[in-house]
C-alpha cells in the first residue's frame, strides 16, 4: 500500500504499519454487515437445542457468512490486541512473546471455528 | 523546551473526564471484551458440532445469570465498537474532526449503542418467549 515514492524517501512507517492499519479498516467494514446480520441471526436462534442449530448451519447462507464472520473476528481481534500489547508493555520480550501468543490464539480459534461450521454444513459430524 | 516544561500525560486522579477520552478508552475496552466473546462464538459453533450433550452444557452456561451477564455485556461492548467503529472510519475519511462533531457524534454513539442493545434483548427476550 505505501507509494513508491514514500518508500524510496523513507517517509511513513519504517515497518508493516501501513498494512496494519489498511486491514484493520478492511476487516472493519466488513464487519458492519457481518456482525449485524450474526446478532439478527443468534435472536432467531435464543432457545434452539443443537439439532435447529446444525440445521441452521447446514444452510449454505449461514455457513458461508459465519465463516467470513470468524476470518474478519479474529484478524481484527489479532491487529487490534496487537496494538493493546504493544501500547501497554514495553519490556521487548515480553511484547513479543504476547503478541506471538496473540496470533497463534485467534488463528488456532478461528479454524476451530471454521472446522466446526465445516463439519456441520456438509454434515459429516456425528 | 526544557524536561520541566513539557506537557505531561493526565494525572487519572485529579483529571477531568471529557466525552471524547471517555469513549476513546472505551472502544479499546470494548475490543478487549469482544475478543473474549468471540472465543464463545467458536465453543458454541465446536459445542453444537460434537452433538446435543456438549451443546447443552453451553446453553445451560450462557441460560446462567453469569451467561447472561456475559451476553449483556458483549451486546454492549459489540454495539458500542460498531457504532464508536464506523465513527472512526468516518474520522479515517478526515471528516467530522473538528471539536463539535466529535462530540456530537459521540453522543450519537452513546445514544446508538443503548438504543441497538435494548432492541437486541427485547427482540431476543420475545424470541425465548414464543
Amino acid at each position: 500500500m505505501r507509494s513508491p515514492l514514500g518508500r524510496a524517501i523513507g517517509l511513513g512507517s519504517a515497518k508493516e504499519g501501513v498494512e496494519h492499519w489498511w486491514l484493520q479498516r478492511i476487516t472493519a467494514v466488513a464487519l458492519v454487515p457481518l456482525s449485524l446480520w450474526f446478532v439478527i441471526a443468534i435472536i432467531r436462534l435464543v432457545g434452539a437445542d443443537a439439532d435447529s442449530v446444525r440445521d441452521w448451519v447446514g444452510n449454505p447462507l449461514p455457513a458461508i457468512l459465519l465463516v467470513l464472520l470468524l476470518i474478519a473476528t479474529f484478524y481484527h481481534a489479532s491487529l487490534g490486541l496487537q496494538v493493546v500489547i504493544e501500547d501497554y508493555i514495553h519490556a521487548e520480550f515480553a511484547k513479543l512473546g504476547l503478541v506471538i501468543i496473540v496470533r497463534l490464539a485467534c488463528f488456532a480459534f478461528v479454524v476451530a471455528g471454521i472446522f466446526a461450521v465445516v463439519s456441520m454444513a456438509v454434515g459429516t459430524s456425528n | 523546551m526544557r524536561s520541566a516544561d513539557r506537557p505531561l500525560s493526565p494525572h487519572l486522579q485529579i483529571y477531568r473526564w471529557q466525552l471524547t477520552s471517555v469513549l476513546s478508552i472505551l472502544h479499546r475496552a470494548a475490543g478487549v471484551a469482544l475478543s473474549a466473546g468471540a472465543i464463545l462464538l467458536v465453543w458454541w459453533l465446536v459445542a453444537a458440532a460434537s452433538g446435543p450433550d456438549a451443546y447443552q452444557s453451553v446453553a445451560d452456561f450462557l441460560g446462567s445469570w453469569l451467561g447472561l451477564l456475559l451476553l449483556f455485556g458483549w451486546t454492549l461492548s459489540l454495539f458500542y465498537h460498531l457504532c464508536n467503529g464506523i465513527r472512526h472510519l468516518v474520522w479515517d475519511t478526515g471528516h467530522g474532526l473538528d471539536l463539535k462533531s466529535t462530540y456530537l457524534g459521540g453522543w450519537f454513539v452513546v445514544g446508538g449503542t443503548g438504543a441497538f442493545t435494548l432492541i437486541a434483548w427485547i427482540a431476543g427476550i420475545s424470541s425465548w418467549a414464543s
